[in-house]
């Protein structure tokens, strides 16, 4: 019986959330990984682009609400992603118009384009500060439990409880659709395959005929896509805060270049294993030893790191992987 | 006038010309081969003839129709095939997606080209779904060529298709090329290997500095003992 | 930026008389206009922005170095003033110091020990050996570090709390600070240069995030979000409270026809000015000797051609190390001196916006690879980030001034202190764009 209860208390406060957490890295770092594959340059703005696209889904969110839709169970925002994706494509592809298109053009240095990034971060943190403000906001709405605490430890016996949040359920299962969906259309579609020609072989790709100003628009709406999809995500999952998206980046980052850089496989990898070690350092052991080990009290948390240092982990994952295997987990583009 | 015309090409890639009057000619289904010492200008005829580089002089006439001014993209869509020295397949996509990254500008059915790729190249459908990048030199260089050959190019151009690849697959690539030729296609091609390249030449060109030296049938230059002797080792 | 083709400059010799003149003349009318406390104010942190700006042009405008945690430095060198100048808090040492201080080598040891394996073992044993001994040293480490930690948290938790300083002159500070960044840009340098560049700014991103979440986590450090307040001025600056009680500067003030107060806050001001100016003349000699010297000539050659600069028998990497640490150094000073100017250690005020991209705005503004151009950088967008938080309102005042009141005018005028992020923005791409060398482009 406490086996059992230790093993819902892994269950409870490290599996369900560090995969649900894991799916809206793996997303953010799929769009970070595409863009180093096309574009060839680390994209600083990939956080501030997911806040901005949240912030556009909440806004649409907030209207649908006004006008009394709803998803019934479902969270309002899901009928408002594909708005918030169309206003976040619309805008990147206008930002690639008037900024990234020139350097393209002079062919300037990756690291030329990472700086560049960075301004249209400042912008784009800017102006998702003026759309929705700094504050903390929760959108979620519709059911609140695919499985209760309470009904769970009714329905078990159990002296655990354990959560499954719906938001959890639809993070994971939107991002599985979105990420099958991503490689049937790089893997089977002609418009896919020439993104993958292009990121394998830029000058052969221009001799074969594909159109780099198509590969280019097709990623940067794919972009749009996967970050607003993994901030809404995030959001609902937790509560949208513009600074804290910023601060994802890292985790992010992390995730690409542990699973290899320009590797869409390795992307979502790289999410789970980040997020899977995130949460398990800084989970209190406490609870889940005293199970196992009977009539043992422990005398501290057990706590390897505070959640605080969460970032601790993203950056000690992503030195070790530096340090031994600077391709990734699945080689990506090679140093 | 032949299938292939490129007449006094001069120009560079920056204020220095490296090409001098350079001509090029290739007649419908022969193998034309460019020879010539290091630094003589070789490839760079080539991608003069392909595009890839701006003249200052001359023209290029592709079956008649003067193509000087086109990208070479626009060339491929007139019938013009190149395969680069390197980087010239897709590594991390299998061979047959490379094929069909070839055939990209087609918008009609290309799996019948495909089957005669296959049928010239039989390793390729061998390891069709394998990646491009997996494959020995050898092979990768069919899988060159027959990306090149998807667009059913009348003219294929190859940039010394032999670098870094042993003997043996070397002659069975120049069998490959000679079948190639059968078809119909005309085939201008640069080699190191120069006494093997103009054995299966049909017409062969000795550049030295970016001009014309010796022109004539590949037997002929093969016999020449200038040629043997400055340029053959003998 | 050495892929844009140069520009010739216009203005040539003159080009940065004439820039610092215009500076001069935004700081007197700001004097002028709003009063000699705030103008001086702004120049203040706009020197200490520039020493910052400096160091980053080290790392970025003489090798190429992308460093994205910029404000990790600023950061750690901020420490320095809370180690080093407040009073020691009493017992804390005796109580738990030298726990922390055994628990800290034990974390050195163990690292060094992981990498002595990494280097002599090798294979499966090599993985076991380091993932063991790794695991083994953390514990010991906390096994030591967590009660002594908690000892000191103890004493005295509403005003201390802390391990305290050394109790030394603040000046002392300003070096240890460039020591404290430096040390950690040495870790960071050691891992992820000699990788692809991308690599550099998104480890230097981490050890950013990573330095700002312990100043704010670790209380028994610098009292986390409990701020550490009253870390004393360095020399020669004095209290506005002494000045004012002081007979004879309060003759002298009203022999210039000022009151007490104001002439004892821009005296303070004054000597502010005249300490970071000094500092930032003695970087700029330092780093402009250090440009036109041979070392400053290779480390050029490495950032435009790295290739080339490794084929003549260079160790890039080693070159690029070292400059990375200087840079750090000299960001760690700077922070050092920022936090002895506010007198407060504030961690939870350390945003990535604020103290890395503006910085980096700065430096290519201001013309990557010159000295001057940073300095310039820093005063000139130092100004513009406090004035545009100050003309955006109005600015939305005027545009927002036809529309009828309602919740979209609100909303407008209440965002309109964001604009400055956006103008930064607009800012750093227009000047990428148009005048990819700066205002005064490297020679």
């Amino acid at each position: 019986m406490d086996l059992l209860n230790a093993l819902v208390a892994v269950l409870n406060y490290i599996i369900v959330p560090a995969t649900a957490y894991g799916a809206q890295l793996a997303l953010g770092a799929l769009g970070v990984t595409l863009i180093y594959g096309i574009l060839r340059f680390s994209n600083f703005a990939h956080g501030d682009t997911m806040a901005f696209g949240t912030a556009l889904t909440i806004l649409v969110t907030w209207g649908l609400q006004g006008m009394g839709i709803s998803a019934g169970p479902l969270p309002t925002a899901l009928l408002a992603l594909p708005f918030g994706i169309a206003l976040t494509a619309a805008f990147m592809l206008a930002t690639d118009r008037v900024v990234y298109r020139y350097y393209r053009r002079v062919r300037a240095a990756p690291v030329v384009l990472t700086m560049v990034s960075a301004g249209v971060m400042f912008v784009m943190n800017g102006l998702t500060r003026v759309l929705i403000g700094v504050d903390e906001i929760r959108f979620a709405d519709g059911a609140r439990f695919v499985i209760s605490p309470q009904e769970f430890k009714a329905w078990t016996g159990l002296a655990e409880p354990l959560a499954l949040r719906s938001t959890q359920v639809i993070t994971v299962v939107t991002a599985a659709l979105v990420v099958v969906w991503l490689f049937w259309f790089l893997a089977k579609t002609r418009t896919g395959k020439s993104m993958r020609a292009f990121s394998d072989n830029e000058d052969l790709a221009l001799l074969s005929g594909i159109d780099p100003n198509r590969v280019v628009a097709v990623t940067w709406i794919l972009a749009a896509a996967l970050t607003t999809i993994a901030g809404t995500l995030y959001g609902l999952d937790k509560t949208f805060k513009a600074f804290n998206y910023f601060q994802l980046l890292l985790p992010i980052f992390a995730a690409a270049v542990v699973g290899g850089l320009g590797s869409p496989i390795g992307a979502i990898a790289g999410g789970f294993v980040i997020a899977y070690s995130e949460v398990a350092v800084t989970y209190a052991w406490k609870k889940v030893a005293t199970y196992i080990v009977p009539g043992w009290e422990a005398d501290s948390l057990m706590q390897l790191l505070s959640t605080e240092y969460k970032f601790a982990v993203s950056f000690t994952i992503l030195i070790i992987v530096l340090l031994f295997k600077p391709t990734g987990l699945f080689k990506g583009k090679s140093v | 006038m032949s299938f292939l015309d490129a007449s006094d090409m001069t120009g560079g890639y920056g204020a220095a010309d490296i090409l001098h009057g350079c001509t090029l000619k290739v007649e419908k289904g022969q193998i034309a081969v460019i020879v010539g010492p290091n630094g003589a200008g070789k490839s760079t005829a080539m991608k003069a003839v392909f595009g890839m580089l701006k003249l200052r002089g001359g023209s290029v006439k592709l079956d008649g129709e003067d193509i000087t001014t086109l990208s070479p993209q626009d060339r491929v869509k007139k019938g013009m095939g190149f395969v680069p020295q390197v980087n010239n397949v897709f590594p991390t996509m299998s061979v047959e997606e490379n094929l069909e990254m070839g055939a990209f500008i087609r918008h009609d059915d290309f799996h019948e080209t495909m089957e005669q790729v296959y049928d010239l190249f039989p390793i390729l459908r061998e390891k069709r779904y394998q990646n491009a990048g997996e494959l020995s030199g050898g092979q990768r260089q069919q899988v060159a060529v027959g990306r090149a050959l998807m667009t059913k190019p009348k003219l294929l151009m190859l940039d010394e298709p032999t670098a870094g690849v042993s003997p043996i697959v070397m002659d069975e690539l120049f069998d490959r090329i000679i079948e190639v030729a059968r078809t119909g296609i005309s085939i201008l091609m640069v080699e190191q290997n120069a006494r093997q390249a103009l054995e299966i030449a049909d017409m062969g060109y000795v550049l030295v500095q970016g001009a014309n030296k010796y022109t004539d049938t590949g037997a002929a230059l093969m016999a020449d003992p200038d040629v043997r002797r400055t340029f053959l080792g003998g | 930026m050495s892929t844009h083709q140069p520009k010739a400059a216009r203005g040539g010799a003159l080009r940065a008389p004439l820039f610092f003149t215009i500076i001069a003349l935004l700081i007197a009318i700001e004097g002028m206009t709003r009063g000699w406390n705030g103008a001086l104010g702004i120049l203040n942190m706009g020197l200490i922005s520039a020493v910052i700006a400096l160091g980053l042009n080290l790392q970025w405008g003489y090798a190429g170095l992308f460093n994205s945690g910029v404000v990790g430095f600023v950061a750690l060198g901020g420490l320095a003033p809370v180690l080093v100048a407040m009073p020691p808090t009493p017992g804390a040492f005796a109580g738990g110091g030298w726990g922390i201080l055994i628990a800290l080598c034990i974390a050195v040891a163990t690292v060094v020990a992981a990498v002595w394996l990494n280097h002599n073992l090798k294979g499966k044993a090599r993985a076991v050996a380091i993932i063991v001994t790794l695991i083994a040293g953390f514990f010991l480490y906390r096994a030591v570090f967590d009660p002594a930690v908690a000892v000191i948290e103890k004493i005295n938790p509403s005003a201390q709390g802390n391990l305290g300083g050394l109790g030394l002159p603040t000046l002392i500070a300003w070096p240890v600070g460039a020591v404290l960044a430096a040390g950690a840009a040495w870790v960071v340098g050691k891992t992820a240069l000699g990788l692809r560049s991308d690599y550099l700014a998104i480890a230097t991103l981490g050890i950013g995030e990573i330095i700002v979440a312990v100043l704010r986590n670790e209380e028994w450090l610098a009292r986390g979000v409990l701020n550490v307040n009253g870390i004393p001025r360095p020399w020669p600056v004095p209290y506005e409270i002494d000045l004012q009680a002081n007979a004879d500067f309060i003759a002298r003030a009203a022999g210039m026809g000022l009151d007490p107060v104001t002439a004892s806050t821009i005296t303070v001001k004054l000597l502010w000015t005249a300490l970071f100016a000094l500092v930032l003349i003695g970087l700029l000699l330092l780093a402009q000797l250090a440009l036109k010297s041979p070392w400053g000539r290779m480390m050029r050659a490495i950032r435009d051609n790295e290739i080339a600069a490794a084929a003549m028998g260079k160790n890039v990497t080693r070159r690029h190390l070292q400059i990375f640490v200087l840079g750090a150094a000299v960001m760690g000073l700077g922070g050092a001196m920022m936090i002895s100017l506010d007198g407060q250690m504030t961690p939870s005020g350390y945003n990535p916006l604020r103290y890395t991209f503006l910085i980096w705005v700065m430096v290519i503004v201001g013309g990557s690879g010159n000295n001057w151009g940073s300095v310039l950088g820093g005063l000139l967008i130092w100004y513009l980030w406090i004035k545009a938080e100050v003309w955006g309102p109005t600015l939305m005042g005027l545009i927002t001034a036809h529309l009828s009141d309602g919740a979209v005018k609100q909303h407008l005028v209440d965002s309109a202190a964001h604009m400055r992020l956006i103008v930064m923005g607009l800012v750093l791409l227009l000047v990428l764009r148009f005048s990819p060398r700066g205002l005064l482009p490297e020679r």
